[in-house]
């Protein structure tokens, strides 16, 4: 098909671009021979769900940012676009996006992010992948390329799709470009290491958490809390004089969101348990690393994949193993009902069942 | 195009037994108080968009999940389309019942079940007013955001149906930044959480697909929202104007300053008269327009603020800038804000509600666009916005016991939703499309976008039982809106039939 743009142009609407394109046809070649599609951008997140077959649909060809105004808040960037290249272009307006998505030795693309929905450390202060979506431009199990959201801080019109395809691991359609909300960089940080044992890090924790305090990043480590404040000179100067501690270098938070620190080293399974705001310290199988505030524990474990799912649904939570090849659900399975809607869903936006699929779950 | 259900242009409805209804509700259901004499029914005929009646064929007021989940059981059974309503302050038509559906009323879902200061969370059923949250948070220093002006009569369930936003939203999001898990009933009557205790839960983020979804997919029945520490300080600052472009050119330079202010709301003068007129709260009657702007968080920090805001809004030309000088001054500032609507509401016998969004940028020339079609029109505007989030809400004053008046101020409104759409923007930022923007969708959107929301609603709800009508289209009507507009060239079309 050569017609770039079957539907005429709305107002505001960009054209086509090649690359685009390109994308749109190998989508509808698949659907025409029912040829599973695996999408990747710099397959920076294959530790993330099952392994798949399929034919490689590669995005990194679509890049660039689309458009950007700061005083709009608001970015428009190609999946394809190298993290590392929209948050430099960010960056040298003096905004970012809050959620803090690791850049993955700057393999990491903006398709990868939404579609893992993998958020940094920041994330229980200022919100998700997701919050920050407010547009996509989808190519969908139709081979069709719309656009659902826009560039508007608020749009309720229709269903959100958007917000829908972060964390959908690329099950619902390709995503050939998202419109983002970007934030104003904070003014001044503070970054603290407080010498206290667990049970008091998290006694603390959900102290000042009832508080308006500039804490953005938490995590407990080698029998430390380290804290991040972040804010207005005033706040974050008061703040830190009020917890002490010892000084930390900023470094910590991208090695921590970059998975370097020699934690991650360890030989055996990585275990990421997502649990409420305030779960006691509980011993978990192995060895652990406490981040957002303790709702995020990072577990090194040889335990089987039943017990650690097992008791991350005894705290409220979920388990997912971040270490391919240990189980054949490394995302927490989900109830029948809840399952059955995600079938639904699916077989409605992917109609072959050409996206992804098994990605997340055996079956879908 | 009327807007009411129109079984041609909006799908055929199945036929029901009314009586056989009945029937089985009481059976199934002897406790369930069941409306369905028509003065009872009355009450409920529209929600805030009360233009648009329909009496409902039955009105149902459960009080219990089981009650909820046997009525949508036997509703699915014999193929009932069921019309969700919180508080019915909705102001899109969302909640307009159907001549052949339950109306299915979930006020009495009533109790906050739940307030857990360390887990900074509350639990509460759908029909709990949005103030009452940060009412039952206050006593641990605990609020829940989103504030919309309608907050102390709109529910929360109604809220998420809505994904409703308000005067914080810019710093502090919407609704759906700020709940964390919706339990559901679905259309086949069975339970199904949605979102997690935690911050993520595996699978699709259908948490946040159910917002702003309109009761399409499936019923709410209970809701757990973030609670925020509530802010140590919070400001004021009202600045003046001699121009309403220089004050929509002022609301980008504040955040070209790298402020994100709690809120940054602006009116126009109509608005600040009427406001002022009801409320007395101290604004300036001869300015063009004014922008409030609060600034909140720790007291060092909002001192540091105020002073770059100030510099930036006196750079920007405003003529007058004053701090409200303390928390009750701060208050009344935005009592007149809230209160808009019902102020315009007194200075004409009717006006109608826009809720368009654009880029900020746009702000000027929208302004100066509208300003232009309320002359072309013959009918006046009164502006009130959300200008941080470019969320406009244009009053369109009018006086529906004039011949054509109505049909003129719909016109017009359909015009700046076509603005809105021109520029970049939305048709709705918060209060939804409901009936009332049905046949603007048609411009928003294309027929294989509007096809994919209908795929959307396949999967939760393949026989269309549930709120049937609005939110999306059909493509057939947005084929008649499509030849109408084509073939008229314009609205408005008063050969049409509205009502
Ligand atoms: C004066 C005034 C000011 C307003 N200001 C704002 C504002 O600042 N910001 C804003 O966002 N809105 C505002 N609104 C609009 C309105 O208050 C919101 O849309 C609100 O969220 C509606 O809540 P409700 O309980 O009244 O819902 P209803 O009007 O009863 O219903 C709205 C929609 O929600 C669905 N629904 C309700 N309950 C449920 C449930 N339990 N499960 C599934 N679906 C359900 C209904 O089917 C319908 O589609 C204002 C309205 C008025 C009258």
């Amino acid at each position: 098909m050569s017609a770039t743009q079957e539907k005429p142009q709305r107002p505001g609407e960009r054209a086509v671009t090649a690359t685009e394109q390109a994308l749109v046809e190998q989508v509808r070649a698949a659907l025409a021979s029912q040829t599973p599609l695996k999408i990747q951008g710099g397959n920076t997140k294959a530790f993330m769900g099952r392994p798949i077959e399929g034919q490689l649909l590669d995005t990194r060809e679509h890049r660039g940012l689309v458009s950007y105004d700061p005083t709009e808040l608001v970015v428009t960037v190609r999946t394809g676009t190298p993290l590392v290249e929209l948050l430099a272009a960010l960056d040298e307006q003096g905004q970012t996006l809050p959620c803090e998505p690791p850049v993955f030795d700057g393999q990491a693309t903006v398709g990868g992010m939404l579609g893992s929905g993998l958020a940094g450390p920041r994330r229980p202060w200022v919100g998700s992948i997701r919050d920050f979506v407010l547009g996509t431009k989808v190519i969908t199990g139709q081979g069709r390329l719309l656009r659902f959201g826009g560039e508007v801080m608020k749009n309720v019109a229709g269903y959100d799709l958007s917000r829908l395809m972060a964390g959908s691991f690329g099950l619902l359609g390709v995503v050939t470009e998202v419109s983002m909300k970007v934030l104003p960089k904070p003014v001044a940080s503070a970054h603290l290491d407080l010498q206290i044992p667990a049970e008091k890090a998290l006694q603390k924790l959900a102290e000042w958490g009832q508080q308006p305090l500039p804490i953005t990043g938490a995590c407990y480590s080698d029998n430390s809390l380290k804290l991040r404040l972040e804010g207005g000179e005033g706040s974050v100067s008061s703040a830190a004089d009020r917890m002490g501690g010892e000084r930390l270098d900023a470094s910590f938070w991208t090695q921590l969101n970059e998975r370097q620190l020699p934690f991650f080293a360890d030989e055996r399974p990585l275990w990421r348990l997502s649990l409420p705001t305030n779960t006691p310290l509980v011993d978990l199988p192995g060895t652990s690393l406490l981040d957002w505030g303790g709702c995020q524990r990072w577990l090194k474990s040889d335990a089987p994949a039943e017990e650690i799912q097992k008791l991350a649904t005894s705290l409220g939570g979920h388990a997912s193993c971040q270490t391919p090849g240990v189980t054949a659900t490394p995302l927490q399975p989900l109830p029948p009902l809840l399952a059955r809607y995600h079938q639904q869903l699916k077989a409605q936006l992917d109609p072959k069942g050409i996206f992804n699929s098994g990605r997340t779950y055996p079956g879908l | 195009m009327n807007l009411l259900y129109d079984e041609q242009l909006d799908g055929e409805l199945p036929a029901v037994d009314r009586e056989a209804l009945i029937d089985d509700l009481k059976q199934a259901l002897p406790e369930l108080e069941v409306l369905h004499k028509r003065e009872d029914l009355q009450p409920y005929e529209c929600d805030g968009l009360s233009a648009y009646r329909t009496l409902p064929m039955l009105v149902v007021l459960p009080e219990t999940l089981e009650q909820v989940q046997t009525l949508m059981k036997i509703c699915n059974q014999r193929k009932v389309p069921v019309v969700a309503r919180g508080a019915g302050t909705g102001l899109s038509g969302g909640a307009l019942p159907l001549e052949k559906g339950v109306l299915l009323v979930m006020a009495r879902f009533n109790r906050i079940l739940e307030v857990n200061p360390e887990g900074r969370f509350a639990r509460v059923q759908p029909g709990v007013r949005n103030l009452a949250i940060s009412e039952a948070a206050a006593p641990h220093k605990l609020y829940y955001a989103p504030d919309p002006s309608s907050q102390i009569a709109c529910s929360i369930g109604g809220n998420v149906a809505e994904n409703a936003g308000g005067v914080h939203c810019l710093k502090y999001g919407l609704t759906v930044h700020n709940v964390m898990k919706v339990e559901i009933i679905t259309v086949e009557g069975e339970r199904m959480t949605l979102g997690a205790d935690s911050l993520d839960a595996p699978g699709f983020d259908l948490l946040a697909l159910f917002m702003g979804s309109e009761g399409m997919l499936g019923i709410v029945v209970e809701v757990t929202v973030k609670l925020l520490p509530a802010p140590q300080v919070a400001k004021v600052l009202m600045a003046s104007f001699d121009d309403v472009g220089k004050a929509g050119q002022a609301v980008g330079d504040i955040i070209s300053a790298g402020i994100i202010p709690g809120g940054l709301e602006m009116m126009d003068n109509l608005a600040i008269r009427a406001a002022e007129d009801f409320i007395h709260a101290g604004y300036p009657v001869d300015a063009e327009a004014i922008l409030l702007c609060e600034l909140d968080g720790v007291e060092a920090d909002v001192h540091a603020e105020c002073d770059r805001v100030k510099a930036v809004l006196e750079k920007s030309g405003a003529t007058e800038i004053s701090l409200a000088k303390d928390d009750e001054e701060r208050k009344r500032f935005w009592a007149g804000r809230k209160n808009a609507f019902p102020a315009v509401g007194r200075i004409s016998p009717d006006y109608y509600c826009m809720d368009g969004t654009i880029p900020r940028r746009e702000l000027p020339g929208v302004l100066q666009g509208i300003a232009d079609l309320s002359k072309e029109y013959g009918l006046r505007v009164a502006n009130v916005f959300h200008a941080g989030d470019g969320n406009m809400h244009p009053l369109i004053l009018f006086d529906a016991n004039q011949e054509g008046e109505l049909e003129r101020a719909e016109a017009l409104g359909g015009k700046i939703l076509e603005l809105c759409v021109a520029v970049g923007g939305s048709i709705t930022g918060e209060h939804g499309v409901g009936r009332e923007k049905i046949n603007q969708m048609c411009s928003q959107f294309n027929d294989d976008e509007l096809e994919t929301f209908h795929a959307v609603k396949a999967a939760f709800d393949p026989d269309r039982l549930l709120n049937p009508g609005k939110n999306i289209p059909t493509l057939h009507r947005c084929a008649e809106f499509g030849a109408m507009h084509i073939h008229n060239g314009e609205l408005p079309f008063p050969e049409l039939e509205r009502f």
